[in-house]
């Protein structure tokens, strides 16, 4: 069991299973299939990565770097909250990205009843650290434990 | 972040409480970098990348509802990306079907939503918006809300424009209040390059590789680039600029670039020479050896790697009106050479409406029809987001295209082979 303090992007508490990528998440090509034909489950579909190909992300504790690609990133990610196909957390060991805070906080603000909470600045040793199905538990101060 | 006196009351409602919630997202977006102050838009236009009328983005048009209704419109018009669909680009019954009554159904209502928000005009959809015929050319040095990962990297590097790399939805919360939180590409210390890229082939790099390359390496940092002046001259002329939007489109797409500097060529880097670098600055030196090895890693993702193509894209991101010209002329040259007539794969080009309404005038367009190849306004990615469209075997050589789609990736000689004489 380690334990990673973060930095809190959006609020909020949640225990999930781990899912990993230590590539960038291209979010646009990672979930467009998930939220156009259905699949709740909004596994990546993003076939460049292959870390995360195939993989289901919702409900997931979601451990990345940082997102990549189109910047329509930020509004699939607002859109999978809102279809509650969102991750359960996610956790980036880098500073977060413009795309993904613009996901995350536009879900925050604008969306009532949804939690998607966003630590970043973890560090490279906790994507070093954290595997696939790995528990992640992360409090309100934005620490994350994994065992 | 500290707010003026008219920022901070839209904040506490004056102005009602979907514009407090406009506010709330941007001042939470800009604390999230650091900034300590918003700045004021100074672009006559805004850009949104948000052009395509997904019924999955149900979520988006009741958000878009609730600023219509509470009068929390664009202060500034837009330009959109492109549209999705276009009869004139070749699909079959079934795909025709998915695009119109299921996946795009809702592209009539979108626009009408986007018309109510300030849109430029209804042709005004385009990623290549700071083309000359469409009317959104940002001077240097302003302040910018812009999505469109192209877009927003031509502005910063060619035209000298202040822009983050904005999500959708994000860059209209922008022009809805007017300002911008100043962080990252908005600051001087921003927009300092972090890596020297030396270019050290023994040709010219085709634009979109030598962009793949970098934005596959630097991510989303900025790159301070030696040696492609030798190349592209030290002047912007349309060549350049041409040169650059793909290249740009690339590093971008490949990447999360939003701003790089070419020694001797764009604004700043004319202006301020190797002391946008900073120190310990990373070094990437591009030869052919290191192109060849970035092409030859793209993942093939046909099932059929030997499958004839059955459709070739190129413009993404649009072409120039000079584009569609030199392609005029190399396809004619081409299909001489091979003793062709017309195309042998099904091709499209595409480019801004406002662009093929102007070659429309040209003799080139008569030419080019009688090639056989499509012009299209459509987005080459919209048309191929979808389970049928992306079985095909579609060639291009926009490395964005590849990128997000199961297009392949070919040069534009090779793509130029293929379309007049054929091959695989």
């Amino acid at each position: 069991m380690k334990q990673f303090q973060g930095r809190i992007v959006t609020p909020g508490t949640a225990k999930a299973k781990a899912v990993v990528t230590h590539e960038g998440f291209n979010t646009l090509a990672s979930l467009q299939k998930a939220l156009q034909f259905g699949d709740k489950t909004a596994s990546c579909n993003d076939q460049n990565n292959q870390e995360l190909y195939g993989k289901p992300t919702a409900g997931y504790a979601l451990c990345l770097p940082q997102t990549i690609g189109s910047t329509t990133g930020g509004l699939v990610l607002y859109c999978a909250c809102a279809m509650h196909r969102q991750p359960a957390c996610m956790l980036f060991s880098n500073h977060i990205d413009s795309l993904a805070a613009a996901g995350a906080i536009l879900a925050d603000v604008w969306l009532d009843d949804i939690s998607m909470p966003v630590v970043d600045c973890l560090g490279d040793e906790f994507l070093d650290y954290v595997r696939d199905d790995m528990m992640i538990t992360i409090d309100e101060n934005g620490l994350v434990t994994v065992e | 972040m500290r707010l003026t006196q008219e920022q901070q009351a839209i904040l506490d409602g004056a102005k009602g409480e979907t514009m407090a919630k406009v506010m709330k997202t941007l001042v939470m977006y800009g604390e999230t970098f650091g900034a300590e102050e918003m700045v004021a838009l100074t672009g006559e236009h805004n850009h949104l990348v948000t052009s395509f009328g997904l019924k999955a983005l149900g979520p988006v048009y009741d958000l878009m509802d609730q600023l219509i209704e509470a009068g929390a419109v664009s202060g500034q018009t837009f330009s959109m990306d492109p549209r999705p669909i276009d009869p004139k680009v070749p699909a079959n019954f079934l795909q025709k079907f998915i695009f119109k009554k299921f996946m795009y159904s809702r592209q009539d209502f979108y626009e009408g939503q986007l018309e109510k928000l300030g849109l430029m005009d209804k042709d005004a959809f385009t990623c290549a918006c700071y083309l000359d015929q469409v009317g959104n050319k940002p001077k240097k040095g302003d302040i910018l809300s812009w999505a469109e990962s192209s877009a927003v990297v031509y502005a910063n590097s060619v035209l000298g424009a202040r822009c983050n790399r904005n999500s959708g939805i994000m860059d209209l919360m922008g022009s809805i209040v007017g300002f911008v939180p100043k962080f990252g590409l908005l600051t001087d210390e921003g927009r300092k390059a972090t890596w020297v890229v030396k270019i050290e082939t023994t040709k010219k790099p085709e634009a979109q590789l030598l962009g793949s390359a970098i934005g596959m390496k630097v991510m989303e940092d900025v790159p301070y680039i030696v040696g492609l002046d030798k190349w592209l001259g030290t002047e912007l002329d349309e060549a350049a600029c041409t040169y650059l939007k793909d290249f740009g489109a690339a590093t971008a797409s490949n990447g999360a670039v939003g701003l790089y500097h070419i020694a001797n060529l764009t604004p700043e880097a004319k202006e301020l020479g190797d002391s946008l670098v900073v120190e310990g600055a990373k070094e990437y030196i591009i030869d052919d050896a290191e192109l060849k090895r970035v092409m030859d890693n793209y993942p093939m993702i046909w099932k059929d790697a030997n499958a004839t193509p059955k459709l070739c894209f190129m413009g993404c991101p649009h072409m120039s009106l000079q584009q569609l010209k030199d392609w005029t002329d190399r396809v004619e040259e081409g299909l001489k050479a091979a003793g062709n007539k017309r195309v042998v794969i099904p091709t499209v080009f595409t480019a801004p409406p406002a662009v093929l309404k102007e070659f429309e005038k040209t003799e080139y367009a008569a030419r080019l029809k009688a090639t056989g190849v499509i012009t299209s306004y459509i987005c080459p990615l919209m048309y191929m987001n979808n389970p049928l469209c992306a079985k095909m075997p579609v060639i291009t050589s926009s490395n964005k295209l590849r990128t997000y789609t199961t297009a392949r990736y070919y040069t534009d000689d090779e793509i130029l082979v293929q379309i007049t004489k054929g091959g695989k």
